[in-house]
């Protein structure tokens, strides 16, 4: 009861801080929006050349460049999250206080991420989304339940988004600068999540390979929720299944590198 | 590429005796001698980035290869794409592979050069800039080296691969002028991106949050070229045309190497204007500058 209302402070706290930055987040959506018309004409004219590519009419191609771009910074597909901040407290030692506190590590940084996540589907996702409605013929549902569908899919990528990302930090206890190794999950990110064009496109074995990868749970598992693509269950269990696995391995990792704990710089 | 840093200058140095003595047909504070302190400036500074990346090898190492990568996967987009279609918007592989290698050096190079002008909103808002106003250097130097990225050269390097791959496969009569004109588009692309960044930075003296938007005219820019404009809206093309000129960095010479009209029905001498389009963006950047530093208020912290 006490540690959930903590954690419950933590995410509002999450949610707090990003809300603070009222012309960052107004400049990220004119960016994600700039961004959404370049890929939308490209889409066009893509599925001009080729209707029904990947099993998506146009208007499915389009309404899912549009999610992309309200995706983006929920998920952390294009920039870095608490991650960074993680690292640098590892690499200084700061950890180490972190680490004498009387709440869990993992938690404690999933519930800052989780109100991260909520304010910038909130702050970051549905502008875009209406801008592109507004400009573009989209597939959008018309009752309330696939939006609902959705939502929860956008809840359990951003479980996965997360477990990926405190895995990526902690590998800082081993290689104390964490630049390097966040920049190649970052672009793993990115073109497994679909973000680069969808994963249905991809050809053969690496559109199979692309589709059982955790980070399909980031895109286009909700897309294709809200597209009426994809049975929702289906997609939740698989989702659910990537974030446990990946909440389990962070968890280990996590107390490997509390044993090995070297603090620098006491 | 170096004379970037043209612009690099805004307010008179503070020089010491022994430099007001040396040669100096423009004077002391002349336009000559202030580029050169800026040119100095940046070299030593950014000289200095370099050492300090080289403390963590590995580190480098990956981050270049990510640099690098990261621009690849952007093309693996494309050559997706080319796995399902035999041309978009009416243009083949190479044709692309020319538009975007063009939009990926120039804009590599920029981005090597004076990438890190977008860290600025970050220096005005937790009052660092400070710092940098009261050494006896340019600012626009100082911001322009801080924090280089050698890194960067990845993405140049991976714009070269492509482009050099469109020059082998297209099917293009080449003529002196097409020949040349490869080498000069990808140097004013640079002017021109160069401009962008130093006007965003301008733009961050008011807006101090905004990097992003910023981050929609640099990336976003350097995304729409790498297509034919015929795939986009007339107004967006009248945009980038006399509004913001990106299409000089590539599209309007691109089209001009591969026979093709633009859409727009500009004339086909146009093609030539690139090098004068870029000057003109860095003035203009130059002169947002000086004001965007005029208007500056410290935060006092």
């Amino acid at each position: 009861m006490g540690t959930g209302r903590l954690y419950a402070a933590v995410a509002a706290g999450g949610f707090r801080r990003y809300a603070t930055y009222r012309v960052a987040t107004a400049a990220g959506v004119f960016t994600n929006t700039v961004f959404g018309f370049i890929l939308a004409y490209t889409y066009l004219a893509l599925w001009h050349e080729k209707p029904h590519l990947g099993g998506y009419d146009q208007a499915q191609a389009l309404t899912y460049v549009w999610v992309g771009q309200a995706m983006f910074a929920v998920m952390v597909l294009g920039s870095v999250g608490f991650e960074e901040e993680l690292i640098e407290r590892i690499r200084t030692g700061d950890i180490a206080v972190d680490l004498y506190r009387p709440v869990d590590l993992q938690l404690w940084w999933l519930a800052a991420d989780m109100g991260r996540a909520l304010f910038q589907l909130l702050g970051r996702g549905v502008v875009p989304m209406v801008c592109g409605a507004l400009f573009f013929d989209l597939a959008l549902p018309s009752g309330p339940l696939p939006w609902l569908a959705c939502l929860v899919a956008v809840a359990l990528g951003a479980l996965v988004s997360f477990a990926i990302r405190y895995i990526v930090a902690l590998w800082a206890f081993w290689l104390l600068d964490g630049a390097g190794a966040m920049q190649i999950t970052w672009l793993t990110g990115v073109f497994f999540s679909g973000m680069l064009l969808p994963l249905n496109v991809f050809p053969g074995a690496l559109g199979d390979l692309a589709r059982i990868l955790p980070w399909s749970a980031l895109l286009q598992a909700p897309a294709d929720v809200l597209l009426g693509e994809a049975d929702p269950l289906g997609t939740y269990a698989f989702q659910l299944a990537w974030a446990v696995v990946l909440l389990a391995v962070g968890r280990l990792i996590q107390s490997a590198a509390t044993r090995k704990v070297v603090v620098q710089g006491g | 590429m170096a004379d970037l840093d043209e612009r690099a200058d805004e307010r008179p140095v503070a020089r010491g005796k022994e430099a007001a003595e040396e040669e100096n047909p423009f004077g002391e504070y002349g336009v000559y001698s202030r580029v050169r302190d800026g040119l100095r400036a940046y070299r030593m500074i950014a000289a200095m980035w370099i050492r300090s990346t080289m403390a963590y090898r590995a580190s480098f190492a990956m981050t270049t290869f990510g640099n690098f990568a990261a621009t690849s996967f952007d093309f693996l987009a494309i050559l997706l794409m080319f796995s399902q279609v035999d041309e978009l918007g009416g243009f083949a592989l190479p044709e692309i592979a020319l538009l975007y290698g063009t939009s990926a050096v120039s804009f590599g190079l920029a981005d090597l050069m004076i990438g890190s002008m977008d860290r600025l909103g970050r220096r005005v808002r937790d009052g660092t800039l400070d710092t940098l106003l009261v050494r006896p250097v340019p600012v626009l130097a100082q911001v322009a080296a801080d924090k280089f990225a050698l890194r960067r050269l990845g993405r140049v390097t991976q714009g070269l691969f492509v482009l050099g791959y469109a020059l082998a496969t297209l099917d293009v009569v080449w003529t002196p002028a097409k020949v040349l004109m490869i080498p000069l588009m990808v140097c004013s692309g640079g002017l021109i991106f160069a401009a962008v960044f130093v006007g965003g930075a301008a733009f961050q003296f008011v807006a101090q949050d905004a990097s992003e938007v910023q981050n929609a005219f640099t990336y976003g820019g350097a995304t729409l070229l790498q297509y034919p404009p015929a795939l986009f809206a007339k107004d967006l093309l009248r945009g980038v045309t006399f509004v913001l000129p990106l299409a000089f960095v590539n599209w309007v010479p691109g089209l001009y190497i591969l026979g093709r009209p633009y859409p727009l029905d500009l004339p086909t001498w146009l093609a030539f204007a690139p090098p004068l389009v870029g000057v003109a963006c860095c003035a203009l950047a130059g002169v947002a500058w000086r004001a965007g530093l005029r208007s500056y208020r410290s935060t006092g912290s």
